[in-house]
C-alpha cells in the first residue's frame, strides 16, 4: 500500500436555487441592506474603450427562458490586461476598471443585459493573442453546479481560427454558439441555450 | 520580456464529487442540464485570473445576519454562529477571499419578492451577509438558524435547515456556491437536492458538526464550516517566450 496523498477534496457544489439573489443581488430580490452592492459596474464611465451593451436570455430544453438565472461576467479591459495582481501587466489596467459583474435577469421576461466594454485580446498560454472574449458563469434553480462559457464578437472572426478555445470545439458547427450577434453600433445579443440542438458549449475551466 | 501570463494551473475539478448536471431526483434539473459534454481546455489567463475584493467594498455589519437587517429589534430563532476556514485541495488557507450567505428565517421564509410561502417575513431579518477571510483563511457569521420549508418537486418536498454559501477563491476557476446543512437534521436523507449529491461522502462534507467551543455562554451556538476550494500546482511552468 503506497502513502496516502492526503489531498483534500474540493467542496461539492449544490445549486444557488432560486432565491440566490438574496445573497449576491439583494437589490434585485427586493430589498436594501449593503451601502454597496457587489458587481453592478463592471466598467466605470471613464473606463476607456468601446462601450458595449450585451443583452440575451438563457433557454432551456424546452425553449423557455430561464428567468431566475444569474450571470457573473470576468473580462480583461480593452488592452486586455485583467485588474488582477498575477497579470505581468496588471499596473497598466485601466483605473476604475472591475473586470467582473453580476448580470440579474428581468424576473418576468427572462431578458437580461449588462453594459462594459470591449475587452482587448489577452494573451494565449505560450503566445499569440487569444480572440477577445468575455468569460461567463452561470448559476440558477435547476443547475447543480456552475456553468461556464465564453461570449466571443462576431468581428473578430479572422482571430477565431487562431483561438485556442474555439480552435478545440471538435463539431465546427458549435463553435457559432459562443459568438454573439452584432445587432447595433456596440449592441450584441447572446442567447445561450442549456440543452437542445443548439446548446452552447459550456467549458471546463 | 514576454507578456505572456505564467500559467499556473488550478487542478483539474474532479466532477465525481459534485452532483451530475442531469439528476432527474432533482426535476428542474431536468431541463437546464446540459447534454453535450463540457469542452476540456487548458487554462489561460481568463481561468486563472478572477474578481479581487477589499475591505472598502463592505460595511462593519455585513457579517452580522443578527444586526444588519435592524428594524428595532433582533431576529426571531435561534442564535449561531457559523464558522471555518477556507482552504484549497493542498490545505493552504485562502485568504481575503469573499464569502457570501443567504438563508431563509426561522420560519422557511426566504425575503425575495418570489418568495410566497406562508411562514412569516421576520422585520428584523434580511437573511444574507457576507465578510472576506482573515490572512488564515478564516471566517464567521452570525445570524439564525434557518428553518426548513416546503417546495414543490414532488408534492410533499421539504428542503433540510440550510445556508446557500458562495465562495470565489483567487480565480474565476475556483467559483463556487454550496449549500450548508446541520448535524442532525432529520429531513437531509429526504431532501432531493442533497440527493443530487453523488454519495454519502460528499453529503456527510456539507453537513456544518455543532460546535460548542465556538458558542458564545448565554448568548449563541456555533457550527463549523469548512470550505475547500480548487488546489493550485506549486511547479510553475515554464514561461516560453512569445513566438516559441
Amino acid at each position: 500500500m503506497a502513502q496516502p496523498l492526503n489531498y483534500l477534496v474540493e467542496t461539492p457544489s449544490q445549486t444557488a436555487g432560486p432565491y440566490v439573489h438574496i445573497g449576491l443581488a439583494p437589490g434585485a430580490a427586493g430589498f436594501r441592506l449593503f451601502d454597496k452592492e457587489l458587481g453592478q459596474t463592471i466598467a466605470a464611465e471613464d473606463v476607456p474603450g468601446e462601450r458595449i451593451t450585451v443583452s440575451g436570455r438563457v433557454l432551456d430544453a424546452t425553449g423557455a427562458p430561464v428567468k431566475d438565472v444569474l450571470i457573473e461576467v470576468w473580462q480583461a479591459d480593452a488592452n486586455g490586461i485583467y485588474p488582477h495582481p498575477e497579470d505581468p501587466r496588471v499596473a497598466d489596467c485601466a483605473p476604475g476598471f472591475r473586470g467582473w459583474g453580476r448580470v440579474i435577469t428581468n424576473f418576468e421576461t427572462g431578458d437580461w443585459s449588462f453594459q462594459t466594454i470591449k475587452p482587448g485580446p489577452v494573451p494565449q498560454r505560450h503566445g499569440g493573442p487569444q480572440a477577445p472574449h468575455i468569460s461567463l458563469w452561470l448559476v440558477a434553480r435547476g443547475i447543480n453546479i456552475g456553468l461556464n462559457t465564453r461570449m466571443y464578437f462576431p468581428e473578430d472572426a479572422d482571430m477565431h481560427a487562431s483561438d485556442p478555445i474555439l480552435r478545440s470545439i471538435e463539431q465546427r458547427h458549435r463553435v457559432a454558439t459562443l459568438v454573439a450577434e452584432r445587432t447595433g453600433p456596440g449592441h450584441y445579443r447572446f442567447d445561450i441555450r442549456l440543452q437542445g440542438d443548439a446548446e452552447t458549449v459550456f467549458i471546463d475551466i | 520580456m514576454s507578456s505572456v501570463l505564467t500559467p499556473a494551473e488550478f487542478y483539474q475539478r474532479d466532477r465525481r464529487v459534485h452532483p451530475p448536471a442531469y439528476s432527474p431526483v432533482y426535476k428542474t434539473s431536468v431541463p437546464r442540464s446540459p447534454n453535450q459534454a463540457l469542452l476540456t481546455i487548458q487554462q489561460t489567463a481568463s481561468e486563472i485570473t478572477g474578481p479581487t475584493f477589499g475591505h472598502n467594498d463592505f460595511g462593519p455589519l455585513d457579517n452580522d445576519l443578527t444586526l444588519n437587517f435592524n428594524h428595532g429589534g433582533l431576529p426571531v430563532g435561534e442564535r449561531i454562529i457559523v464558522h471555518g476556514r477556507v482552504l484549497d485541495e493542498n490545505g493552504r488557507p485562502v485568504p481575503r477571499t469573499l464569502v457570501e450567505i443567504w438563508q431563509a428565517n426561522a420560519s422557511g421564509r426566504y425575503r425575495h419578492k418570489k418568495d410566497v410561502y406562508l411562514g412569516a417575513l421576520d422585520p428584523n431579518f434580511g437573511g444574507c451577509g457576507r465578510t472576506l477571510t482573515d490572512d488564515t483563511g478564516y471566517y464567521f457569521f452570525r445570524t439564525i438558524k434557518p428553518g426548513p420549508y416546503p417546495w414543490l418537486n414532488y408534492v410533499n418536498t421539504w428542503r433540510p435547515s440550510h445556508i446557500h454559501v458562495s465562495v470565489f477563491g483567487s480565480s474565476f476557476s475556483q467559483r463556487l456556491i454550496t449549500q450548508m446543512y446541520f448535524e442532525g437534521d432529520p429531513l437531509i436523507p429526504h431532501c432531493p437536492i442533497v440527493a443530487t449529491l453523488p454519495d454519502r461522502a460528499a453529503v456527510d462534507r456539507l453537513i456544518a458538526p455543532v460546535d460548542l467551543n465556538a458558542a458564545v455562554p448565554m448568548d449563541c451556538l456555533a457550527y463549523k464550516f469548512d470550505i475547500v476550494l480548487r488546489g493550485r500546482r506549486s511547479t510553475l511552468f515554464e514561461n516560453r517566450l512569445e513566438g516559441n
